[in-house]
């Protein structure tokens, strides 16, 4: 199920020499068609391998210019649907169309915290190297998350 | 540096303490974790650990959980105990899995989820009327957070909801936070491990290279977490068009894992097993929270209940059958024969359910619910949405299709190959001294600990989630915790190998030379032909994909044979990945995007080669549902209630199978009803 590109819409991420789509694809399936070459389309993005593509949508929620679509697989899905987000800093809008029509809107959150403002080790205590080989994780105390567990149910421990 | 060119790339050499191989959810809880020992290890003594992370993709979107989630799968909470959770595991994976490193992940896993939900994933919560409310909306009503006592939402006895469609970049902001972007170098693609030049069963070291800037990076190092995620596309997959890349498993994640772990010498266990999951049809999309959310039935096409209608083939597989919940593959087993006698298509009924619910809710509560099914899929499978609104299915309106994928392999879904580990010291587990050891190779550890927390059996050479084996249902909280939990031996082994300087067992030239051999495949044989994919001198990644594909659905238990082999189809196997692997060494790369499916196929093979040697050295089918040997069609608890282990040897190119004795840590009586005859 490829993603396509529209020409009215990418501009290349501006001739920077690395563009959205290329850095975020876990597949590295989004290309950069510098001198029109591969598309007829100078300075544009394409889909290298479409037959590789997931669909996991990472590229076309990246892509600053909303350049980035996805036509569902032809051998599979009758034409005419479409899934589209907008993903913002704390929620994604999805606007799906389907085939005959039927027009749905979802708006879900995405996270709780200011992107970039986590903190990883603000609050958090500082172990002791002689506590490496002690169980469990560094954040046992504070978190929360320590399970012991009934001593009585391992049965094998003397 | 100087930029190569595609002819004569760079080489770059560093030294390190530690390298993180994958960005996922494994290596990012190891690299947080670390960042902070290493911090106290500075502290206290002054000595900086040099330590670096390599990813094939961006970590922010790399790994399974890309595209995000719509469930953290493994949460135990306050009221299940760690044991029940290894229980679970044990029952799932048809009672061989290690109970020492199930029960310290369930001891351990609530801690990661917890500092997801402060990072900023947001987490549904009950309040105290039974409302469910979404992850941003508790907050606003003041809900508590899961560590203060929040309830979450349960859609099963270990599965919580949340809103993860960032998930992974959540995960990833906190760990590329406590690495610094100084140690993280992504679109590096590890080829493979090198070894050490004076102690073979050590790891020295890993070769790779850059997908964007014709370099090839060696990288010496004292302890490797080698964390590259499971392996998909060793099976023909159901679509093979343009839908192709729709498997259900990422299409990225190639074996690498596995591969360079038995090429380095590790032990591997349970490789024979698989996990075929059965999914909404084309899309894959989940199904998880359709059954235990929305109460949905699974339906053979006249709409009879095929769990109830087949409830009496379980009687077949005593004592797994008799679980409250059966295994997953006897879940599948039951399904597959409504199919194959002809009464598919199977069908999720989710007109009934939708029709059922709303007859107990407000309009606004339908309509809550009807955002929250699609959701599901939104946040993790957009894929499936494509299929719907292509088909104008909605869900109130017409059933979906289900149906059982091609075979993947993996260690922390609901699947347990992967690679044997050194587990906790605290919970029982059989020591050195105990056991029968007969038939396994005399240079191996005895016992289920030897030293280091997820070391394998190779010195410096550690693992975690879908790395993993014989411990399944870790998902993705899981395999973070256990990337927490190997990194602290990490650190502990590589200040105890202070002293110690690695040495590669082989000359950086040769490894580049070997790296870029498909590069040179095709600039010295593309002229002879005419047309660029057509050259009896060399073979595209892309064709020698198909034909691994090719032979693994046929002969060793694919969709085409409805998961079928037996001992002769396992022959015919053999001789044909025998030829195939040959042939990998003629792959061509006419870029660097093409040298990258070069190596990922090559890895695929090796996974793919230590699948069927497994499933050929254990003679019974342990996992009816997601592969049968005819030849062998039953469980054998007497001869096999056993793990299947295995070594390969890079230099002859063989592997060795051998059995290990299972032991029980927790008492598994207590997930049996008697049997129902
Ligand atoms: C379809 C699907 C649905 C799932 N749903 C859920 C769910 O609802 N809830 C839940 O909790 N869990 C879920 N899981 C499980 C969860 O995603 C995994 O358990 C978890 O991601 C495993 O972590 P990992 O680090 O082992 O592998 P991954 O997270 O997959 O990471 C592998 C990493 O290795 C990198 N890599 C691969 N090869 C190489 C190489 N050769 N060199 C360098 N880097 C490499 C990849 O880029 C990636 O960064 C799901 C998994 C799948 C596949
Ligand atoms: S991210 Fe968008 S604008 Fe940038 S190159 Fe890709 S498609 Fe074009
Ligand atoms: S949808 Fe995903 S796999 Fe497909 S091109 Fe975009 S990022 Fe790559």
């Amino acid at each position: 199920m490829p993603t396509y590109v529209r020409t009215d819409k990418c501009d290349g991420c501006k001739g920077q020499d690395k563009t959205a789509c290329m850095y975020i694809c876990p597949h590295d399936l989004m290309a950069l068609d510098k001198d029109g070459s591969q598309t007829g389309h100078a300075m544009k993005a394409y889909n290298q391998e479409p037959e590789q593509c997931w669909e996991c949508y990472s590229c076309v929620k990246i892509c600053p210019q909303n350049a980035i679509e996805v036509r569902h697989y032809a051998d599979i899905v009758p034409l005419g649907g479409s899934v589209q987000p907008l993903r913002g800093s704390d929620a994604i809008m999805w606007t799906i169309k389907f085939r005959n029509g039927t027009m749905k809107r979802f708006k879900f959150p995405i996270r709780t915290t200011a992107e970039g403002s986590i903190d990883p080790y603000g609050n958090k205590p500082m172990p002791k190297v002689a506590e490496l080989s002690a169980p469990g994780v560094f954040t046992k105390e504070m978190m929360g998350g320590y399970r012991a567990g009934r001593p009585d149910e391992l049965i094998r421990r003397g | 540096m100087s930029q190569g060119t595609f002819e004569d790339p760079t080489v770059v050499q560093e030294e390190l303490d530690i390298l993180l191989i994958g960005g996922g959810m494994a290596c990012c809880g190891a690299a947080y974790e670390m960042m902070r020992w290493a911090d106290a290890v500075k502290a206290e003594t002054g000595t900086e650990l040099k330590i670096k992370l390599v990813d094939k993709a961006a970590m922010d979107r790399s790994g399974a959980v890309a595209q995000g989630l719509s469930a953290i799968n493994t949460y135990i909470g306050s009221e299940q105990d760690p044991a029940d959770y290894a229980r679970m595991v044990s029952n799932d994976l048809m009672g061989i899995t290690r109970d020492d490193l199930a029960y310290d992940l369930g001891r351990n896993v609530d801690d990661s989820v917890h500092l997801f939900e402060e990072w900023g994933l947001p987490i549904w919560k009950t309040d105290a009327e039974g409302v469910r409310h979404d992850g941003a909306e508790s907050l606003k009503e003041g809900l508590p957070l899961l560590k203060d006592g929040g309830k979450p939402v349960r859609s099963g006895k270990w599965q919580i909801m949340i809103n993860g469609e960032s998930y992974k970049w959540i995960v990833a902001e906190a760990a590329k936070k406590a690495l610094g972007l100084s140690r993280i170098e992504e679109r590096i693609f590890i080829v493979k491990l090198i070894n050490d030049k004076n102690d073979p069963s050590r790891v020295a070291g890993a070769v790779g290279f850059s997908v964007r800037t014709n370099t090839i990076h060696v990288y010496k190092a004292k302890a490797v977490l080698l964390a590259a995620g499971g392996c998909v596309n060793l099976f023909r997959p159901r679509s093979v068009g343009e839908g192709t890349g729709r498997a259900w498993y990422p299409v990225w994640n190639a074996g690498s894992t596995y591969a360079m772990a038995a090429e380095a010498g590790a032990e591997m266990t349970m490789m024979e097993n698989r996990f075929v999951p059965a999914r909404f049809k084309d899309g894959y999309g989940p199904v998880g929270a359709w059954f235990l959310l929305f109460k949905a039935k699974a339906t053979n096409a006249y709409g009879e209940d095929y769990m109830v209608k087949n409830k009496e083939m379980l009687n077949d597989y005593p004592p797994y059958g008799q679980a409250a919940v059966p295994a997953s593959c006897l879940r599948n087993h039951l399904m597959l024969k409504e199919m194959k006698e002809g009464r598919g298509p199977i069908y999720m009924d989710t007109v009934t359910a939708l029709a059922k619910l709303r007859e107990t809710l407000t309009p606004k509560e339908v309509k809550h619910l009807e955002a929250e099914a699609w959701e599901d899929f939104l946040d993790m499978c957009i894929g499936q949405c494509g299929i719907w609104v292509g088909e104008n299915i909605e869900p109130e309106k017409k059933n979906s299709e289900l149906i059982p994928t091609e075979p993947y392999l993996l260690g922390s879904h609901s699947g347990c190959c992967g690679i044997w580990v050194s587990g906790p010291t605290d919970v029982g587990a059989p020591t050195a001294e105990e056991g029968d050891y007969d038939g396994v190779p005399a240079h191996l550890p005895r016992g289920w600990n030897w030293g280091y927390r997820s070391m394998t059996t190779v010195k410096g050479l550690f693992t975690a989630g879908d790395g993993v084996g014989a411990s399944g249902h870790k998902f993705s909280s899981g395999s973070h915790t256990e990337g927490r939990l190997a990194s602290k031996a990490m650190i502990q082994y590589a200040l105890d190998n202070k002293d110690w300087t690695p040495e590669l067992d082989t000359p950086v030239e040769q490894l580049a030379a070997e790296v870029y051999q498909p590069v040179r495949n095709f600039l010295e044989q593309k002229d002879y032909t005419t047309a660029i994919d057509i050259n009896p001198h060399y073979i595209t990644p892309k064709m020698l994909q198909f034909r691994l594909q090719k032979i693994m659905d046929e002969y060793v238990a694919g969709t085409s044979t409805y998961y079928n082999t037996n001992d002769k189809m396992l022959a015919v196997a053999e001789e044909k990945l025998g030829m195939l692997k040959e042939d990998s060494m003629k792959m061509r790369a006419k870029d660097l995007h093409e040298l990258l499916r070069a190596w990922e196929n090559y890895h695929r093979i090796i996974t793919a080669e230590a699948h069927m040697k497994h499933i050929q050295f254990r003679e019974e089918s342990r996992y009816p549902g997601f592969y049968y040997r005819t030849d062998k069609n039953f469980v054998d608890e007497e001869n096999w209630h056993c793990f299947v282990n295995s070594i390969y040897d890079k230099n002859t190119k063989q592997w060795t199978c051998f059995k290990r004795k299972h032991v029980d840590l927790v008492d598994k009586t207590k997930l049996f009803k008697a049997a129902a005859h």
